[in-house]
């Protein structure tokens, strides 16, 4: 089937000298379609001081790490990390390469695409190979599933965001050969990284939580946003949102759901006021239960969901909140009686 | 004086492109004539150039490939105070993935001459790929910023900027000719006003075309796209609905009891 020669890579990434699940996810895909391929896969990992992280690469399915351990690697550098990239690739001339949606993949790989000439599908939800060994990119749109190939061009350059695939079996026993990568000489440099701050998350995590809230557009305002915000927080919830509340202003993007947003597996998914656009759904296939909460009877939404509340919203979270509040203070009271 | 390209989208409103779905039954997507209107993020990208154009002098000029009636989004940035408005429009532009969008759109700014500037919005609403600026930057050869949610200082030569990663930021400093792909976080872009479309009535948009360009067919377009789509396919929910039916305060009732069956409360 297909090109029998040429690897499958996968960018991965560190974020202060770890590698994030969503590296390892897109190796063990990366390590299901090199399987059927008939060819191996290979990791390229640029950081400063992280020759500890290549066995996880290896267990996660990687024969062969590119790997640049150097000063000039310490920080996502535009220019530099393009250049390192695309002259490796230039040498190996894999036929897929598989990139994390992060802020860096996200900026990378059109880089990466454009100066290779080639495609480039954004934020896939799968990735399968056709008869004839083509990669098919599976993105959603105008509520179906949308194939996107790359019938010509090499390679196939796909971003994918964490999540999406599961997180493989490690196996500590694989392992594979590094290739250094040198950082490279004599490139103009236009555009330099001074500073990366990380500031502390608040709040449950998304990606990690057992109970997900999220509120949409049907909100209506800022007020009856936060209304939906305390119900989080009242069941300890992470708190998600749709792109119309982040466009609102509500809410940062970094609690969007959904195809261009996070992916997140909870016990159980409330959406209040939220239409259920496929591209908010995908992002919430894994849940065990979902609710929904709509006043419009005839919301797709509850095509998706296991049960559904057709209610102004406005009206009912306050209302549950409220029964929540009493029956934790209650709980409460005989917890301490007896 | 700065000279600054704007690129915009003209996308679908947001409605109208909820209508736009394939039909489960017969597989089709149903065709209309869809309203158009800015791409929201591109007015972000559009009000950080007024901005300089204001705080120290710029020239602007909008960008904008799409069919004809974007020819109306390119004409209300001229309204919006932009300088030049120019719509590449062609039937040979048709069917463009970000590659060959990105590629048409280097080649329109090499035709503009010296251009120290060029913004995008970071992603745009139908897309959603966030690819044309970045790729944009490798087509003109120029340094890429994506994300920036603030412009902190200008020298004359660069620009340091603040951008958007995983909880936090990174400081980054550019020299010009450069791009940037701008977060809504940046700025609020204003509103059309009565003077802006009476002192935008005369301005012209100029239209590019394939020859204008001179281009080889084959570089834009579907024929210039490496991506194409392969399929289409509906889907079918998996999940069974139960609507809880009752009154308010049986409904809540039914909500703790699904809340405390999942181990919630
Ligand atoms: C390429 C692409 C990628 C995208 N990626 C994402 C993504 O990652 N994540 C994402 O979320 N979106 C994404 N979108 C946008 C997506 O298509 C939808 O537009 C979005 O998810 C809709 O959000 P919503 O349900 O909040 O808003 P709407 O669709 O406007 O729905 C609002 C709902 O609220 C209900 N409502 C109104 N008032 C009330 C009330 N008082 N009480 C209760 N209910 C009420 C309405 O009945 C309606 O069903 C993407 C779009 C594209 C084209």
């Amino acid at each position: 089937m297909g090109d029998t020669k040429y690897p499958v890579w996968v960018i991965a990434e560190q974020i202060l000298g770890e590698i994030p699940p969503v590296s390892l996810e897109i190796t063990g895909q990366a390590r299901i379609l090199a399987e059927r391929l008939g060819v191996e896969v290979e990791a390229i990992l640029l950081g400063n001081g992280i020759e500890d992280q290549v066995d996880l690469l290896f267990s996660a399915g990687a024969d062969v790490v590119h790997l640049g351990s150097a000063p000039e690697f310490t920080n996502y550098q535009c220019e530099i990390f393009t250049e390192s990239i695309v002259a490796r690739a230039r040498d190996r001339n894999p036929q897929i390469i598989l990139i994390g949606s992060t802020f860096m993949g996200r900026e990378l790989a059109p880089l990466i695409a454009a100066k290779l000439g080639t495609g480039l599908t954004a934020h896939c939800i799968d990735l399968v190979l056709d008869d004839n060994g083509v990669l098919e990119q599976q993105i959603p749109a105008y509520g179906g599933l949308m194939s996107i190939v790359c019938p010509e061009k090499r390679p196939q350059i796909a971003t994918v965001a964490r999540g999406v695939f599961p997180m493989p079996n490690l196996d500590e026993d694989r392992s594979g050969s590094v290739l250094p990568v040198e950082p490279p000489q004599g490139i103009k440099i236009r555009v330099q990284t001074l500073e990366v701050v990380h500031t502390e998350p608040e709040g449950v995590p998304l990606e990690t939580a057992p109970i997900v809230v999220a509120g949409g557009a049907g909100a209506g305002s800022l007020e009856g946003w936060l209304e939906i915000q305390e119900l989080a927080d009242t069941l300890k919830a992470a708190f998600g949102s749709t792109r119309p509340a982040v466009d609102e202003g509500w809410t940062d993007l970094e609690t969007m759901i959904g195809q261009s947003g996070k992916m997140v597996n909870p016990d159980l998914y409330i959406g209040v006021g939220l239409s259920g656009e496929q591209q908010h759904m995908v992002g919430i296939t894994g849940a065990k239960v979902m609710i929904a909460i709509n006043n419009d009877p005839k919301a797709p939404v509850f095509e998706q969901v296991d049960y559904g509340i057709v209610e102004d919203c406005r009206i009912f979270i306050p209302a549950l909140v409220e029964r929540i509040m009493k029956l934790k203070s209650h709980a409460g009271r005989t917890a301490h009686v007896v | 004086m700065l000279s600054i390209v704007v690129c915009v989208k003209a996308v679908p409103e947001p409605k109208a492109a909820e209508d736009l779905k394939i039909d489960p039954v017969t597989k089709a997507i149903p065709r209309h004539d869809i309203p158009l209107e800015i791409n929201p993020l591109d007015r972000n990208a559009l009000e950080a150039a007024l901005h300089f154009k204001e705080q120290a002098g710029a020239s602007i000029t909008v960008i904008s490939m799409g069919p004809p009636p974007a020819g109306d989004i390119v004409k209300e940035c001229l309204a919006l105070g932009s300088d030049e408005g120019i719509l590449l429009s062609d039937p040979a532009f048709a069917g463009a993935d970000a590659l060959a969008t990105a590629y048409t759109l280097a080649k329109a700014i090499e035709k503009l001459g010296e251009v120290d500037l060029v913004l995008c919005g970071r992603a745009s609403s139908d897309g959603a790929t966030e690819w044309v600026g970045p790729e944009l930057s490798v087509f003109l050869d120029f340094p890429v910023v994506t994300m920036v949610r603030e412009f902190i200082q200008f020298n004359g030569s660069s620009w340091q900027v603040k951008a958007d990663i995983e909880n936090g930021y990174r400081l980054v400093q550019v020299e010009l000719p450069a791009i940037f792909t701008v977060t809504q976080d940046l700025n609020s872009p204003r509103t059309l006003s009565f003077s802006g479309i009476i002192q935008s009535r005369k301005k012209e948009i100029t239209t590019w075309g394939l020859k204008d360009l001179a281009l080889p067919a084959n570089t834009v377009g579907l024929a210039g796209s490496p991506t194409i789509v392969s399929k289409l396919e509906y889907v079918e929910s998996k999940r069974e609905c139960e609507i809880i039916e009752g009154s308010l305060d049986e409904k809540l009732d039914q909500m703790i009891g699904k809340l405390v069956e999942a181990g919630a409360v």
